[in-house]
């Protein structure tokens, strides 16, 4: 059954990113990225300027006063979350966007 | 690659955010009135995807690190206007909510990875499928390409704006070399997890790959 197959692949698909945003993030390198890496070698690195939403509970995905490991699981998950409501928000097409046939 | 608020001068960001915004209302579009799949939610899943391989920073170099950038991965996904859509929101949520990027820079972080870093990825999966042949099985290698030229083609485009207008003065080639050189390496890490996950979607699902229609052949009538 054709819906059975795309509820199989979604599920699959949103459980891998999740796992992937909350548990393989874990092991990231924390080295500074390529670009920060030249900002600092190039000396404009202190351009920048503080993060409006740096005091933000989520901000440098963690939880703010918790540090641990399942703080930034949680803050994985949080994203991925966040990240589908808006996409869907986005590009779901409704019967009234369908251009006449 | 992720650009904080400050790097570059207001009426940069401010082109920036306009082509930003005029590029993403096409998109947006585009993709409701094309009927981009809804069942299953391709984009939105794709996005995710997309957030959550750009969480898993990996070593560059002595030093460094780089993340996928998936604007090539997502426009073989689910296409081109699509993965614009895709990007922005992933830039979106990472700069509101994890301040990961400028919330000012946003609409120049939508400039080098939505829209060059999925426009040059696509271009690059295409022109590769024409010399490659006409198979499934192509196109893990077409969208690795695409994915290893999309990174430096932003890192090409980030080194632009900051020439126009940066905040500090650098010299153009010190710029280019350092911006180049590391993001080409990156580019490789980039294509290699795309062709890879690119392979796994086109073996077990090739019907919800959206370049997959670059190789299709026509039906064969039955006699």
């Amino acid at each position: 059954m054709k819906g059975g197959r795309h509820r199989l692949f979604t599920a699959g698909l949103f459980v891998a990113a999740l796992v992937i945003a909350a548990c393989v993030s874990q092991f990231a390198s924390g080295r500074p990225d390529g670009l920060e890496h030249v900002a600092g070698s190039l000396g404009f690195a202190g351009a920048a300027d503080p993060h409006a939403a740096a005091d933000g509970v989520f901000a440098d995905y963690g939880v703010r006063g918790w540090d641990s490991p399942v703080g930034s699981a949680l803050a994985g998950v949080v994203g991925c979350v966040a990240t589908l409501a808006l996409t869907l928000f986005l590009t779901f097409r409704r019967p009234s966007d369908r251009t006449t046939s | 690659m992720h650009v904080p608020d400050g790097f570059l001068a207001a009426p940069t960001s401010v082109c920036t955010a306009v082509v930003a915004a005029g590029a993403i209302a096409m998109a947006v579009r585009r993709t409701r009135s094309e009927g981009v799949v809804n069942e299953p939610p391709m984009a939105a899943l794709v996005a995710t995807l997309v957030f959550a391989l750009q969480t898993v920073n990996f070593h560059v170099g002595d030093g460094t690190s780089g993340h996928l950038l998936g604007g090539a991965l997502a426009a073989v996904l689910v296409g081109p206007w699509a993965a614009t859509i895709c990007l922005t929101a992933v830039l979106t949520v990472q700069a509101c909510i994890f301040a990961d990027g400028g919330i000012t820079a946003l609409g120049t972080n939508v400039v080098l990875m939505a829209l060059v870093g999925v426009t040059v990825g696509w271009f690059v999966t295409r022109a590769s499928v024409t010399l490659l042949p006409r198979t499934n099985a192509s196109l893990p290698l077409a969208a690795g390409l695409g994915a290893v030229l999309s990174v430096p083609a932003a890192a090409v485009a980030f080194t632009g704006l900051y020439l126009v207008g940066g905040a500090t003065d650098v010299g153009a080639g010190e710029l280019a070399e350092a911006m180049i050189g590391w993001h080409t390496l990156i580019g490789l890490g980039e294509g290699a997890f795309t062709a890879g996950i690119v392979g796994v979607l086109i073996s077990s699902r090739p019907d919800l790959v959206h370049a997959s229609r670059l190789v299709a052949r026509p039906e064969k009538v039955v006699a």
